[in-house]
């Protein structure tokens, strides 16, 4: 498991039941390293569930989570702790409905991000209480890097301002800087373009592609947006009823007569069960 | 002509719905206010008291008439009108001191509106078509001025002891006002900054206490030993209290919270071989000046204050120690607060109160960061609570009752959560101004519950409740990115 060629993410057998309902059933699938994977299907095919699961937010019923950093250490993610998961696995997340700290500035909100790094060079807050050089520089470099993603996204003008003040999609893009600001290994993405409209959803394919490219890391993305998920991905997972159903390029799965039968019903004359 | 005709409608309705509120509180106060029961040595007597009725009547009519005119936008006579009431409070002679007091508070608020009106009428006939801008208030204000403001208290702070009306009852109160400004910074950090409502602080200030009186009576350890260990002791009830709660938010959360506050009360009750139970502990040391004791007559051997400083004997001089201790741990304790603020762990308590699932996600372990605001927090109240056990010389259960919590928390809520400023603000306010007007009587209550109606109508997020960033990028060194 732990090879050279260990994917970065492998979803094997992953289930999860709540009380009588299977949400997710016997899923298999694995994410790479510099690739865009792309979990799409209907409302309620179970997507969101998986990254509940993934992120440590639901402990799986049943299956293996598990992730192989570029540097070799691997981890069973099912059995890490929420926040574990972020800080050593490396997995970082962005929410369905955005979830920054509002009343804290754009700044403070990369800042926290950068909570474990910060907190070790701060001794725990010792080093940080006398001011010593050890914690100004760590902050420095804290800052440096925020001011890289405030760049990215274009919100370089509004750092001192409250988080919950900006428009809806410069909220989108600070959760994805700062999920980035964590130094992540496999970004995951639930729904980055709701709510966006059609110039948005374009910038935020560019920058999608960009992270990708240029800092080597893996991407998970749950999206509804098929001009996203056609454009930027480099493989898709389809799951209907919590099975998955197509797992392929986007050109193999948009061509699948399953997903066609999941999004789009079955034909008046082909009713007889399958 | 219609105009006027209008006006005269207008000011008919307003004259009726003043006589409206008029009648009910007539209706209201007839019996409370016009009879009044005597207990005299033949019995029960009813008395009248009808020009105090006549007053509150009229009072009442003035001020509806007053509020109405100011929302029918008639603002120059109900400034006039405001101001004439109060002016007749003070001058003219009134049936009680109350409704003399009444009427000049009551005149204010309506000219005070009045004249905010005609402020934002004269701003927009500035700028007519322009947005309608949030007035320059406190917020704005105590962003501009904090460290100005904040050094201008410390300055007053330390210079209080030398200034001409400095008494022994003006160093006593402010004493305790600092005390609790302590208190409020130090719950502050649980409520304010972490989210987390407790309603139980009042417990820790006990720890403090106790551990100073307990430690001091039981070991002989004087009172700078004591203080590190009565704040090492709250903190671990802190974090005692911080295991169950984890889960728990909002109203959970302030239940148990609740629950272990009135725990650690009954416990001092009831524990009697130890805490002496409801009787308390008496003859806790005073502290002294670096073992120099503050007594006329030092017990042979030892030096006492005034004969090693060569100055006379008075009792001032231990007030003024005190004193002098409870701002200096002020200073210390507000020092920390603003550095840990601009820490990681700092930031983490207010990320936490915005988002826990948000933190989870970005690898900040929620449990840590609990833990460490509820045991700092805790320290804060157990150092303020050593210094009360010394200052009062004598504890019992009956100082940590849920009051004290609620009027910590008041503080807190009332300074604008997260301000420091703003809790200094309020603490002079809660405690300085009911201690200050004793002579009220029993409606020093009424007058204090009064004061925060009307703050928490006019200012629901506190009295400075802006937040400044705890770093900015225009300040932070430039450099480049990675």
């Amino acid at each position: 498991m732990t090879g050279d060629a260990a994917p970065l993410l492998r979803v094997e057998h992953l289930t999860m039941r709540f009380g009588g309902l299977i949400a997710v059933d016997d899923l298999s699938f694995v994410a790479d390293d510099r690739r865009i994977t792309a979990v799409i299907g209907p409302n309620g095919a179970g997507k969101t569930t998986v990254f509940n699961c993934l992120t440590g937010f639901y402990p799986p019923t049943v299956g293996r989570l598990s992730l192989t950093r570029r540097d070799g250490r691997a981890f069973l993610l099912e059995r890490l702790e929420g926040h574990c998961i972020a800080r050593d696995a490396g997995v970082a997340r962005t929410f369905q409905n955005v979830r920054l700290f509002p009343r804290m500035s754009v700044l403070e909100n990369l800042i926290v991000a950068q909570h474990t790094r910060l907190m070790r060079a701060s001794a725990f807050s010792l080093a940080g209480l006398l001011g010593l050089p050890r914690y100004k520089s760590a902050e420095r470099e804290a800052v440096d890097l925020a001011r890289y993603w405030l760049d990215r996204i274009g919100l370089l003008a509004r750092a001192d301002d409250e988080a919950g003040n900006l428009p809806y999609g410069a909220q989108r893009r600070l959760e994805i800087a700062r999920a980035m600001c964590t130094r992540p290994a496999l970004l995951c993405l639930d729904e980055p373009a709701a709510g966006l409209n059609p110039r948005e959803s374009a910038e935020l394919n560019r920058l999608l592609l960009a992270i990708r490219d240029e800092h080597d890391i893996g991407i998970l993305l749950i999206e509804h947006d098929m001009t996203v998920v056609m454009g930027i991905s480099d493989r898709i997972v389809v799951l209907d009823y919590g099975r998955k159903i197509a797992d392929g390029t986007p050109e193999a799965v948009r061509g699948d007569p399953a997903v066609i039968r999941a999004y789009l019903g079955e034909d008046e004359d082909a009713t007889a069960p399958c | 002509m219609t105009d006027e005709a209008a006006a005269r409608r207008g000011l008919a309705a307003a004259v009726g719905e003043a006589g409206l509120a008029a009648l009910v509180a007539l209706a209201l106060a007839g019996p409370l206010i016009g009879l009044h029961a005597v207990s005299l040595p033949t019995g029960l007597v009813i008395e009248t008291r009808w020009p105090d009725l006549a007053a509150a009547v009229a009072l009442v009519f003035a001020g509806r008439l007053g509020l109405v005119a100011v929302r029918d936008g008639r603002l120059w006579p109900a400034a006039l009108g405001g101001i004439a009431v109060a002016a007749a409070g003070w001058f003219a002679p009134m049936p009680s001191h109350l409704v003399a007091v009444i009427a000049i508070a009551g005149g204010l608020v309506v000219a005070l509106r009045a004249g905010f009106g005609l402020l934002r009428r004269a701003r927009r006939a500035h700028t007519p078509g322009a947005p309608r801008e949030v007035p320059a208030g406190l917020g704005a204000l105590s962003r501009r001025g904090a460290l100005w403001i904040g050094a201008g208290l410390a300055v007053v702070a330390v210079a209080l002891p030398l200034l001409p009306f400095a008494d022994r009852r003006v160093l006593d109160l402010a004493t305790l006002v600092i005390a609790y400004v302590i208190l409020g910074w130090g719950l502050n950090i649980v409520v304010g900054l972490a989210g987390l409502l407790d309603l139980g602080y009042v417990a820790f200030y006990a720890v403090g206490a106790y551990s100073f009186a307990l430690l001091s009576l039981n070991f002989g350890l004087s009172f700078w030993e004591c203080l590190p260990a009565a704040g090492a002791f709250a903190a671990t009830f802190g974090i005692l209290l911080g295991f169950p709660v984890l889960r728990l938010r909002g109203d959970y959360l302030a239940i148990v919270t609740l629950g272990f506050g009135e725990m650690i009360r009954i416990v001092l009750i009831n524990w009697v071989s130890v805490t002496k139970g409801p009787n308390g502990i008496s003859g806790i040391p005073r502290p002294s000046f670096f073992g120099l004791p503050f007594t006329p007559n030092p017990p042979d051997g030892t030096t006492a204050f005034h004969q090693f400083f060569g100055l006379d004997y008075s009792p001032i001089q231990r007030v003024i120690f005190l004193y002098y201790v409870v701002l200096g741990l002020a200073l210390l304790t507000n020092l920390f607060i603003l550095r840990i603020r601009r820490l990681p762990a700092g930031r983490a308590w207010e990320a936490l109160r915005e988002d826990e699932i948000a933190c989870r996600s970005l690898g900040i372990n929620p449990t840590n960061v609990k833990l460490s605001a509820f045991a700092l927090g805790a320290m804060f109240g157990g150092l303020s609570g050593a210094v009360f056990a010394a200052r009062q010389n004598f504890i019992s259960p009956e100082s940590f009752t849920f009051i004290e919590s609620a009027i910590i928390l008041a503080i807190v809520v009332l300074g604008g959560m997260g301000s420091q400023i703003g809790i200094v603000a309020a603490a002079v306010l809660l405690i300085g101004v009911p201690e200050w007007f004793r002579d009220l009587q029993e409606y020093r209550m009424l007058a204090f519950g009064g004061a925060m109606v009307l703050i928490m109508a006019w200012r629901p997020q506190g009295l400075l409740s802006h937040r400044e960033p705890t770093i900015r990028l225009d300040a932070a060194a430039t450099g480049r990115g990675p």
